[in-house]
C-alpha cells in the first residue's frame, strides 16, 4: 500500500470510493467473505464431511437449509468450506501472476530495446494458447492438487499484468524524478523498485483484484471437470459435479454453489471497478 | 497493403517458434523422464506404445534434437498417435472434430456481435437512463456468471423441467434416416443451448466494450458537425458514429477466440457435443499424452490465425493502419 500516501488515501480516493456505493457493497461481501472462509468450522451446522445415509438427496429443510448431497452431506457446510479452497486459490495464484507480471513489465519498460522485444514477444506467445488449454494440458502431466492448480493458474495468467506494468513504467521512466536519481547515481535496482514501482503500483492493484475474481471462476471451472480440487475436499466447482449428475432430482445441488461464485465474482469486480474509478482522475463521478 | 501484409506474416516467425517451445517444455514438465513417469500414470499404455512415443518424441536423444525432431514432426502435421486402444493419428482425430467446433464458435460469434452491437449502442445514447443501468448490471452478472453454470441451469429449466430442448448431443438417435427439414430442425434444437452458453460469456464483455467505443466516437467533432447540419438522430448514430466505434471491436475479435476455443472445452463436455474441446477433455482424462500435445499446438495455431484475420480486418477497415507508423 505504499503508492496511497496518507493524504492521498484520506482526501480523495475514500471520498470518492465512498459515493460509490455498488463498490462499497462489493467490498463488504468481499470482507465478509474472508471471515465466513476463516470461521467456516464454527458457522458450519455440520461436519461438511459427515454422510447421512438417512438424509441422501434431502431438498432444502429448516434442518439443512440447503438441501444435502447424494451422500446426505449438508450443503451449506460445504458450501462455506468450499470458500475457504477459493479464496486460497485467488489469492496464491493472484499473487504468481502479479509478482511474474510486475517484474517482467518494470524489466522490459525500464530498459526498453532488445530486452523488452523478447519479453513483449514472449507475452504475445503466451497470450496465443487459449488459457483454459494450456492449463488443462500441464494438469494433465501433474497429479491434480490445489497447489499445482494454484500455480498453473498464475503462470499462465500474468500477461496482462506485465503489460499494464510496462506501460506505467514507460511513462514514469521519462519523469524528471527518475533523471534526478539517476544523477545522484542510483542504481537501476534501486530506481525500478524504489522509485518506479511504488508508482505503478496503483493498477497492478486494481487488476488483482479482477484477477482474483477470474482465478476463483478458473478454479471451480477446472474442479467442475473433475481435474481440479479433488473430492471429498468441498470446492463450489466439485459440488457442482454432483449437481449435473444429479440435475434430474436436485436442483439445489447444482443452485447454492453456482450462487455462491456469482456472488463472490460479482464483488471482487465491483469492488475492483470501484477502486479503479477512485483512482482516475478523468473519472467524475 | 502488401508490405503491411509481409510485415505482419514476418511477425508471425517468432511467434510461431515460441508456440513450439512452450508446447515442447510442457511435455517435459513431469519430473524424471516423461516416458517412465506416463507409463507410471497411465498403466494402459502398453510397450509398444511407449516404444512409438519414446522414438516420437526422440526421448533417448538430446534435449535440443529431440526438440528439432519434433517441431520437424509437427511441421509435416504429424501429430503421433493417440493412446486410446484404436491408436489412429491424432491428426485424422482432430481434423474430424474441428469443423463441429468451428462452426458452433462462428455461429457463437455471430450471435455476440449481433447483440452486443445493439446492447452498446442503445447503453451509451441512452447514458444514465434506467435502460443503462439496466444494461450495466446485467454486464457485471455476466462477467460473473460461470458458463458452466449457466449451462446447467438451461439444462435444468429447458431440458428437465420444461422438456423443450434435448440436453446432450448434436443428433437424435436415428435422426439420419429422416428427411432434411426435420434433420436441421433436430440439429438446430440441439444447438440452441450450446451456443447461448458459449455466446453469453463474452457478450457482457463485448457490449461494455461497444458502449464505451460510442461514447467516446459520440463527443467527437465531427458527430456535432453531423447533427449541427440537421442530420437525423438515427443517421447519426447508426450511420456516422457506429462505423468508427465498430474499429476497435474487430481487434476484439481476435482478442477473443482463445476464450471461445478454451471454452469450448466446458460446453462440449457438458452439453456432449463431439468437438475438439470434447476430444481435448477426454485426452485430459485418459492421458492420452499425443491428443493433448496435438490440440495443445493446434489451439494455438488457430489463435494466431485468428489474430492474424482481426488484424488484416482492422487494416482494410482504417487505412490509418496500413498506410501509418503501425
Amino acid at each position: 500500500m505504499m503508492a496511497f500516501k496518507h493524504t492521498y488515501f484520506s482526501a480523495i480516493f475514500w471520498p470518492r470510493m465512498r459515493r460509490n456505493r455498488l463498490a462499497l457493497c462489493g467490498g463488504s461481501i468481499v470482507l465478509a467473505l474472508f471471515f465466513v472462509s476463516l470461521l467456516a468450522p464454527v458457522l458450519a451446522p455440520f461436519d461438511p464431511s459427515a454422510i447421512n445415509a438417512y438424509a441422501v438427496l434431502s431438498p432444502p429443510t429448516w434442518h439443512h437449509w440447503f438441501g444435502t448431497d447424494e451422500l446426505g452431506r449438508d450443503v451449506l457446510s460445504r458450501v462455506l468450506y468450499g470458500s475457504r479452497v477459493s479464496l486460497k486459490v485467488g489469492f496464491v495464484a493472484v499473487g504468481i501472476a502479479v509478482s511474474i507480471g510486475t517484474v517482467v513489465g518494470l524489466v522490459s519498460g525500464y530498459f526498453s530495446g532488445l530486452v523488452d522485444a523478447v519479453l513483449m514477444r514472449a507475452v504475445d506467445v503466451m497470450l496465443c494458447f487459449p488459457a483454459f488449454f494450456l492449463i488443462l494440458a500441464i494438469i494433465t502431466f501433474l497429479e491434480p492438487s490445489i497447489w499445482y492448480i494454484m500455480m498453473v493458474i498464475g503462470l499462465t495468467g500474468w500477461m496482462g499484468v506485465a503489460r499494464l506494468v510496462r506501460a506505467e513504467t514507460l511513462s514514469i521512466r521519462e519523469m524528471d524524478y527518475i533523471l534526478a536519481a539517476r544523477c545522484i547515481g542510483c542504481s537501476n535496482t534501486r530506481i525500478i523498485f524504489h522509485h518506479i514501482l511504488p508508482n505503478a503500483v496503483s493498477p497492478v492493484l486494481v487488476s488483482a483484484t479482477l484477477g482474483i475474481a477470474g482465478a476463483i471462476l478458473t478454479e471451480s471451472a477446472l474442479s467442475f471437470l473433475g481435474i481440479g480440487v479433488q473430492p471429498p475436499t468441498p470446492s463450489w466447482g466439485n459440488i457442482l459435479t454432483s449437481g449435473k449428475d444429479y440435475i434430474e432430482f436436485a436442483w439445489w445441488l447444482s443452485l447454492f454453489p453456482g450462487l455462491a461464485i456469482l456472488v463472490t465474482v460479482l464483488s471482487y469486480n465491483l469492488f475492483g471497478e470501484g477502486i479503479r474509478d477512485a483512482l482516475d482522475p478523468r473519472v467524475k463521478r | 497493403m502488401t508490405a503491411y501484409l509481409m510485415k505482419r506474416i514476418l511477425v508471425l516467425i517468432p511467434l510461431m517458434i515460441g508456440i513450439t517451445l512452450i508446447t515442447f517444455s510442457v511435455i517435459h514438465l513431469a519430473p524424471g523422464e516423461p516416458v517412465e513417469m506416463q507409463m507410471a500414470m497411465n498403466p494402459k499404455v502398453g510397450k509398444e506404445a511407449r516404444e512409438r512415443l519414446t522414438k516420437f518424441y526422440g526421448l533417448d536423444k538430446p534435449l535440443h534434437e529431440q526438440y528439432f525432431s519434433w517441431v520437424g514432426h509437427i511441421v509435416r502435421l504429424d501429430l503421433g498417435r493417440s493412446f486410446s486402444s484404436d491408436g489412429r493419428p491424432v491428426v485424422d482425430k482432430i481434423k474430424e472434430r474441428l469443423p463441429v467446433t468451428i462452426s458452433l464458435n462462428v455461429i457463437a460469434l455471430l450471435l455476440e456481435f449481433g447483440l452486443a452491437i445493439p446492447i452498446g449502442v442503445l447503453a451509451a445514447t441512452r447514458r444514465d437512463t434506467w435502460l443503462d443501468k439496466g444494461i450495466t448490471v446485467f454486464v457485471f452478472v455476466g462477467f460473473a456468471v460461470p458458463t458452466f453454470w449457466l449451462a446447467l441451469l438451461l439444462m435444468y429449466f429447458f431440458g428437465v423441467k420444461l422438456g423443450w430442448l434435448p440436453i446432450s448431443g448434436l443428433h437424435t438417435l436415428g435422426s439420419d434416416s429422416w428427411g432434411t427439414g426435420r434433420y436441421l430442425w433436430d440439429l438446430a434444437t440441439h444447438l440452441i443451448m450450446p451456443v447461448m452458453v458459449a455466446s453469453f460469456g463474452s457478450l457482457a464483455g463485448l457490449s461494455r466494450y461497444m458502449r464505451s467505443a460510442m461514447l467516446n466516437v459520440i463527443s467527437q467533432d465531427y458527430i456535432t458537425t453531423a447533427r449541427a447540419k440537421g442530420l437525423s438522430e438515427r443517421v447519426v448514430i447508426w450511420k456516422h458514429a457506429l462505423r468508427n466505434a465498430l474499429l476497435p471491436l474487430i481487434t476484439l475479435l481476435g482478442f477473443s477466440i482463445p476464450g471461445l476455443i478454451g471454452g469450448s472445452v466446458i460446453f462440449e463436455t457438458i452439453f456432449a457435443i463431439p468437438g475438439m474441446g470434447q476430444l481435448f477433455y477426454q485426452g485430459v482424462m485418459s492421458r492420452d499424452y499425443p491428443v493433448v500435445m496435438g490440440i495443445l499446438v493446434i489451439g494455438a495455431f488457430l489463435t494466431l490465425v485468428g489474430n492474424l484475420i482481426a488484424d488484416l480486418c482492422y487494416a482494410f477497415a482504417d487505412p490509418r493502419i496500413r498506410h501509418g507508423e503501425g
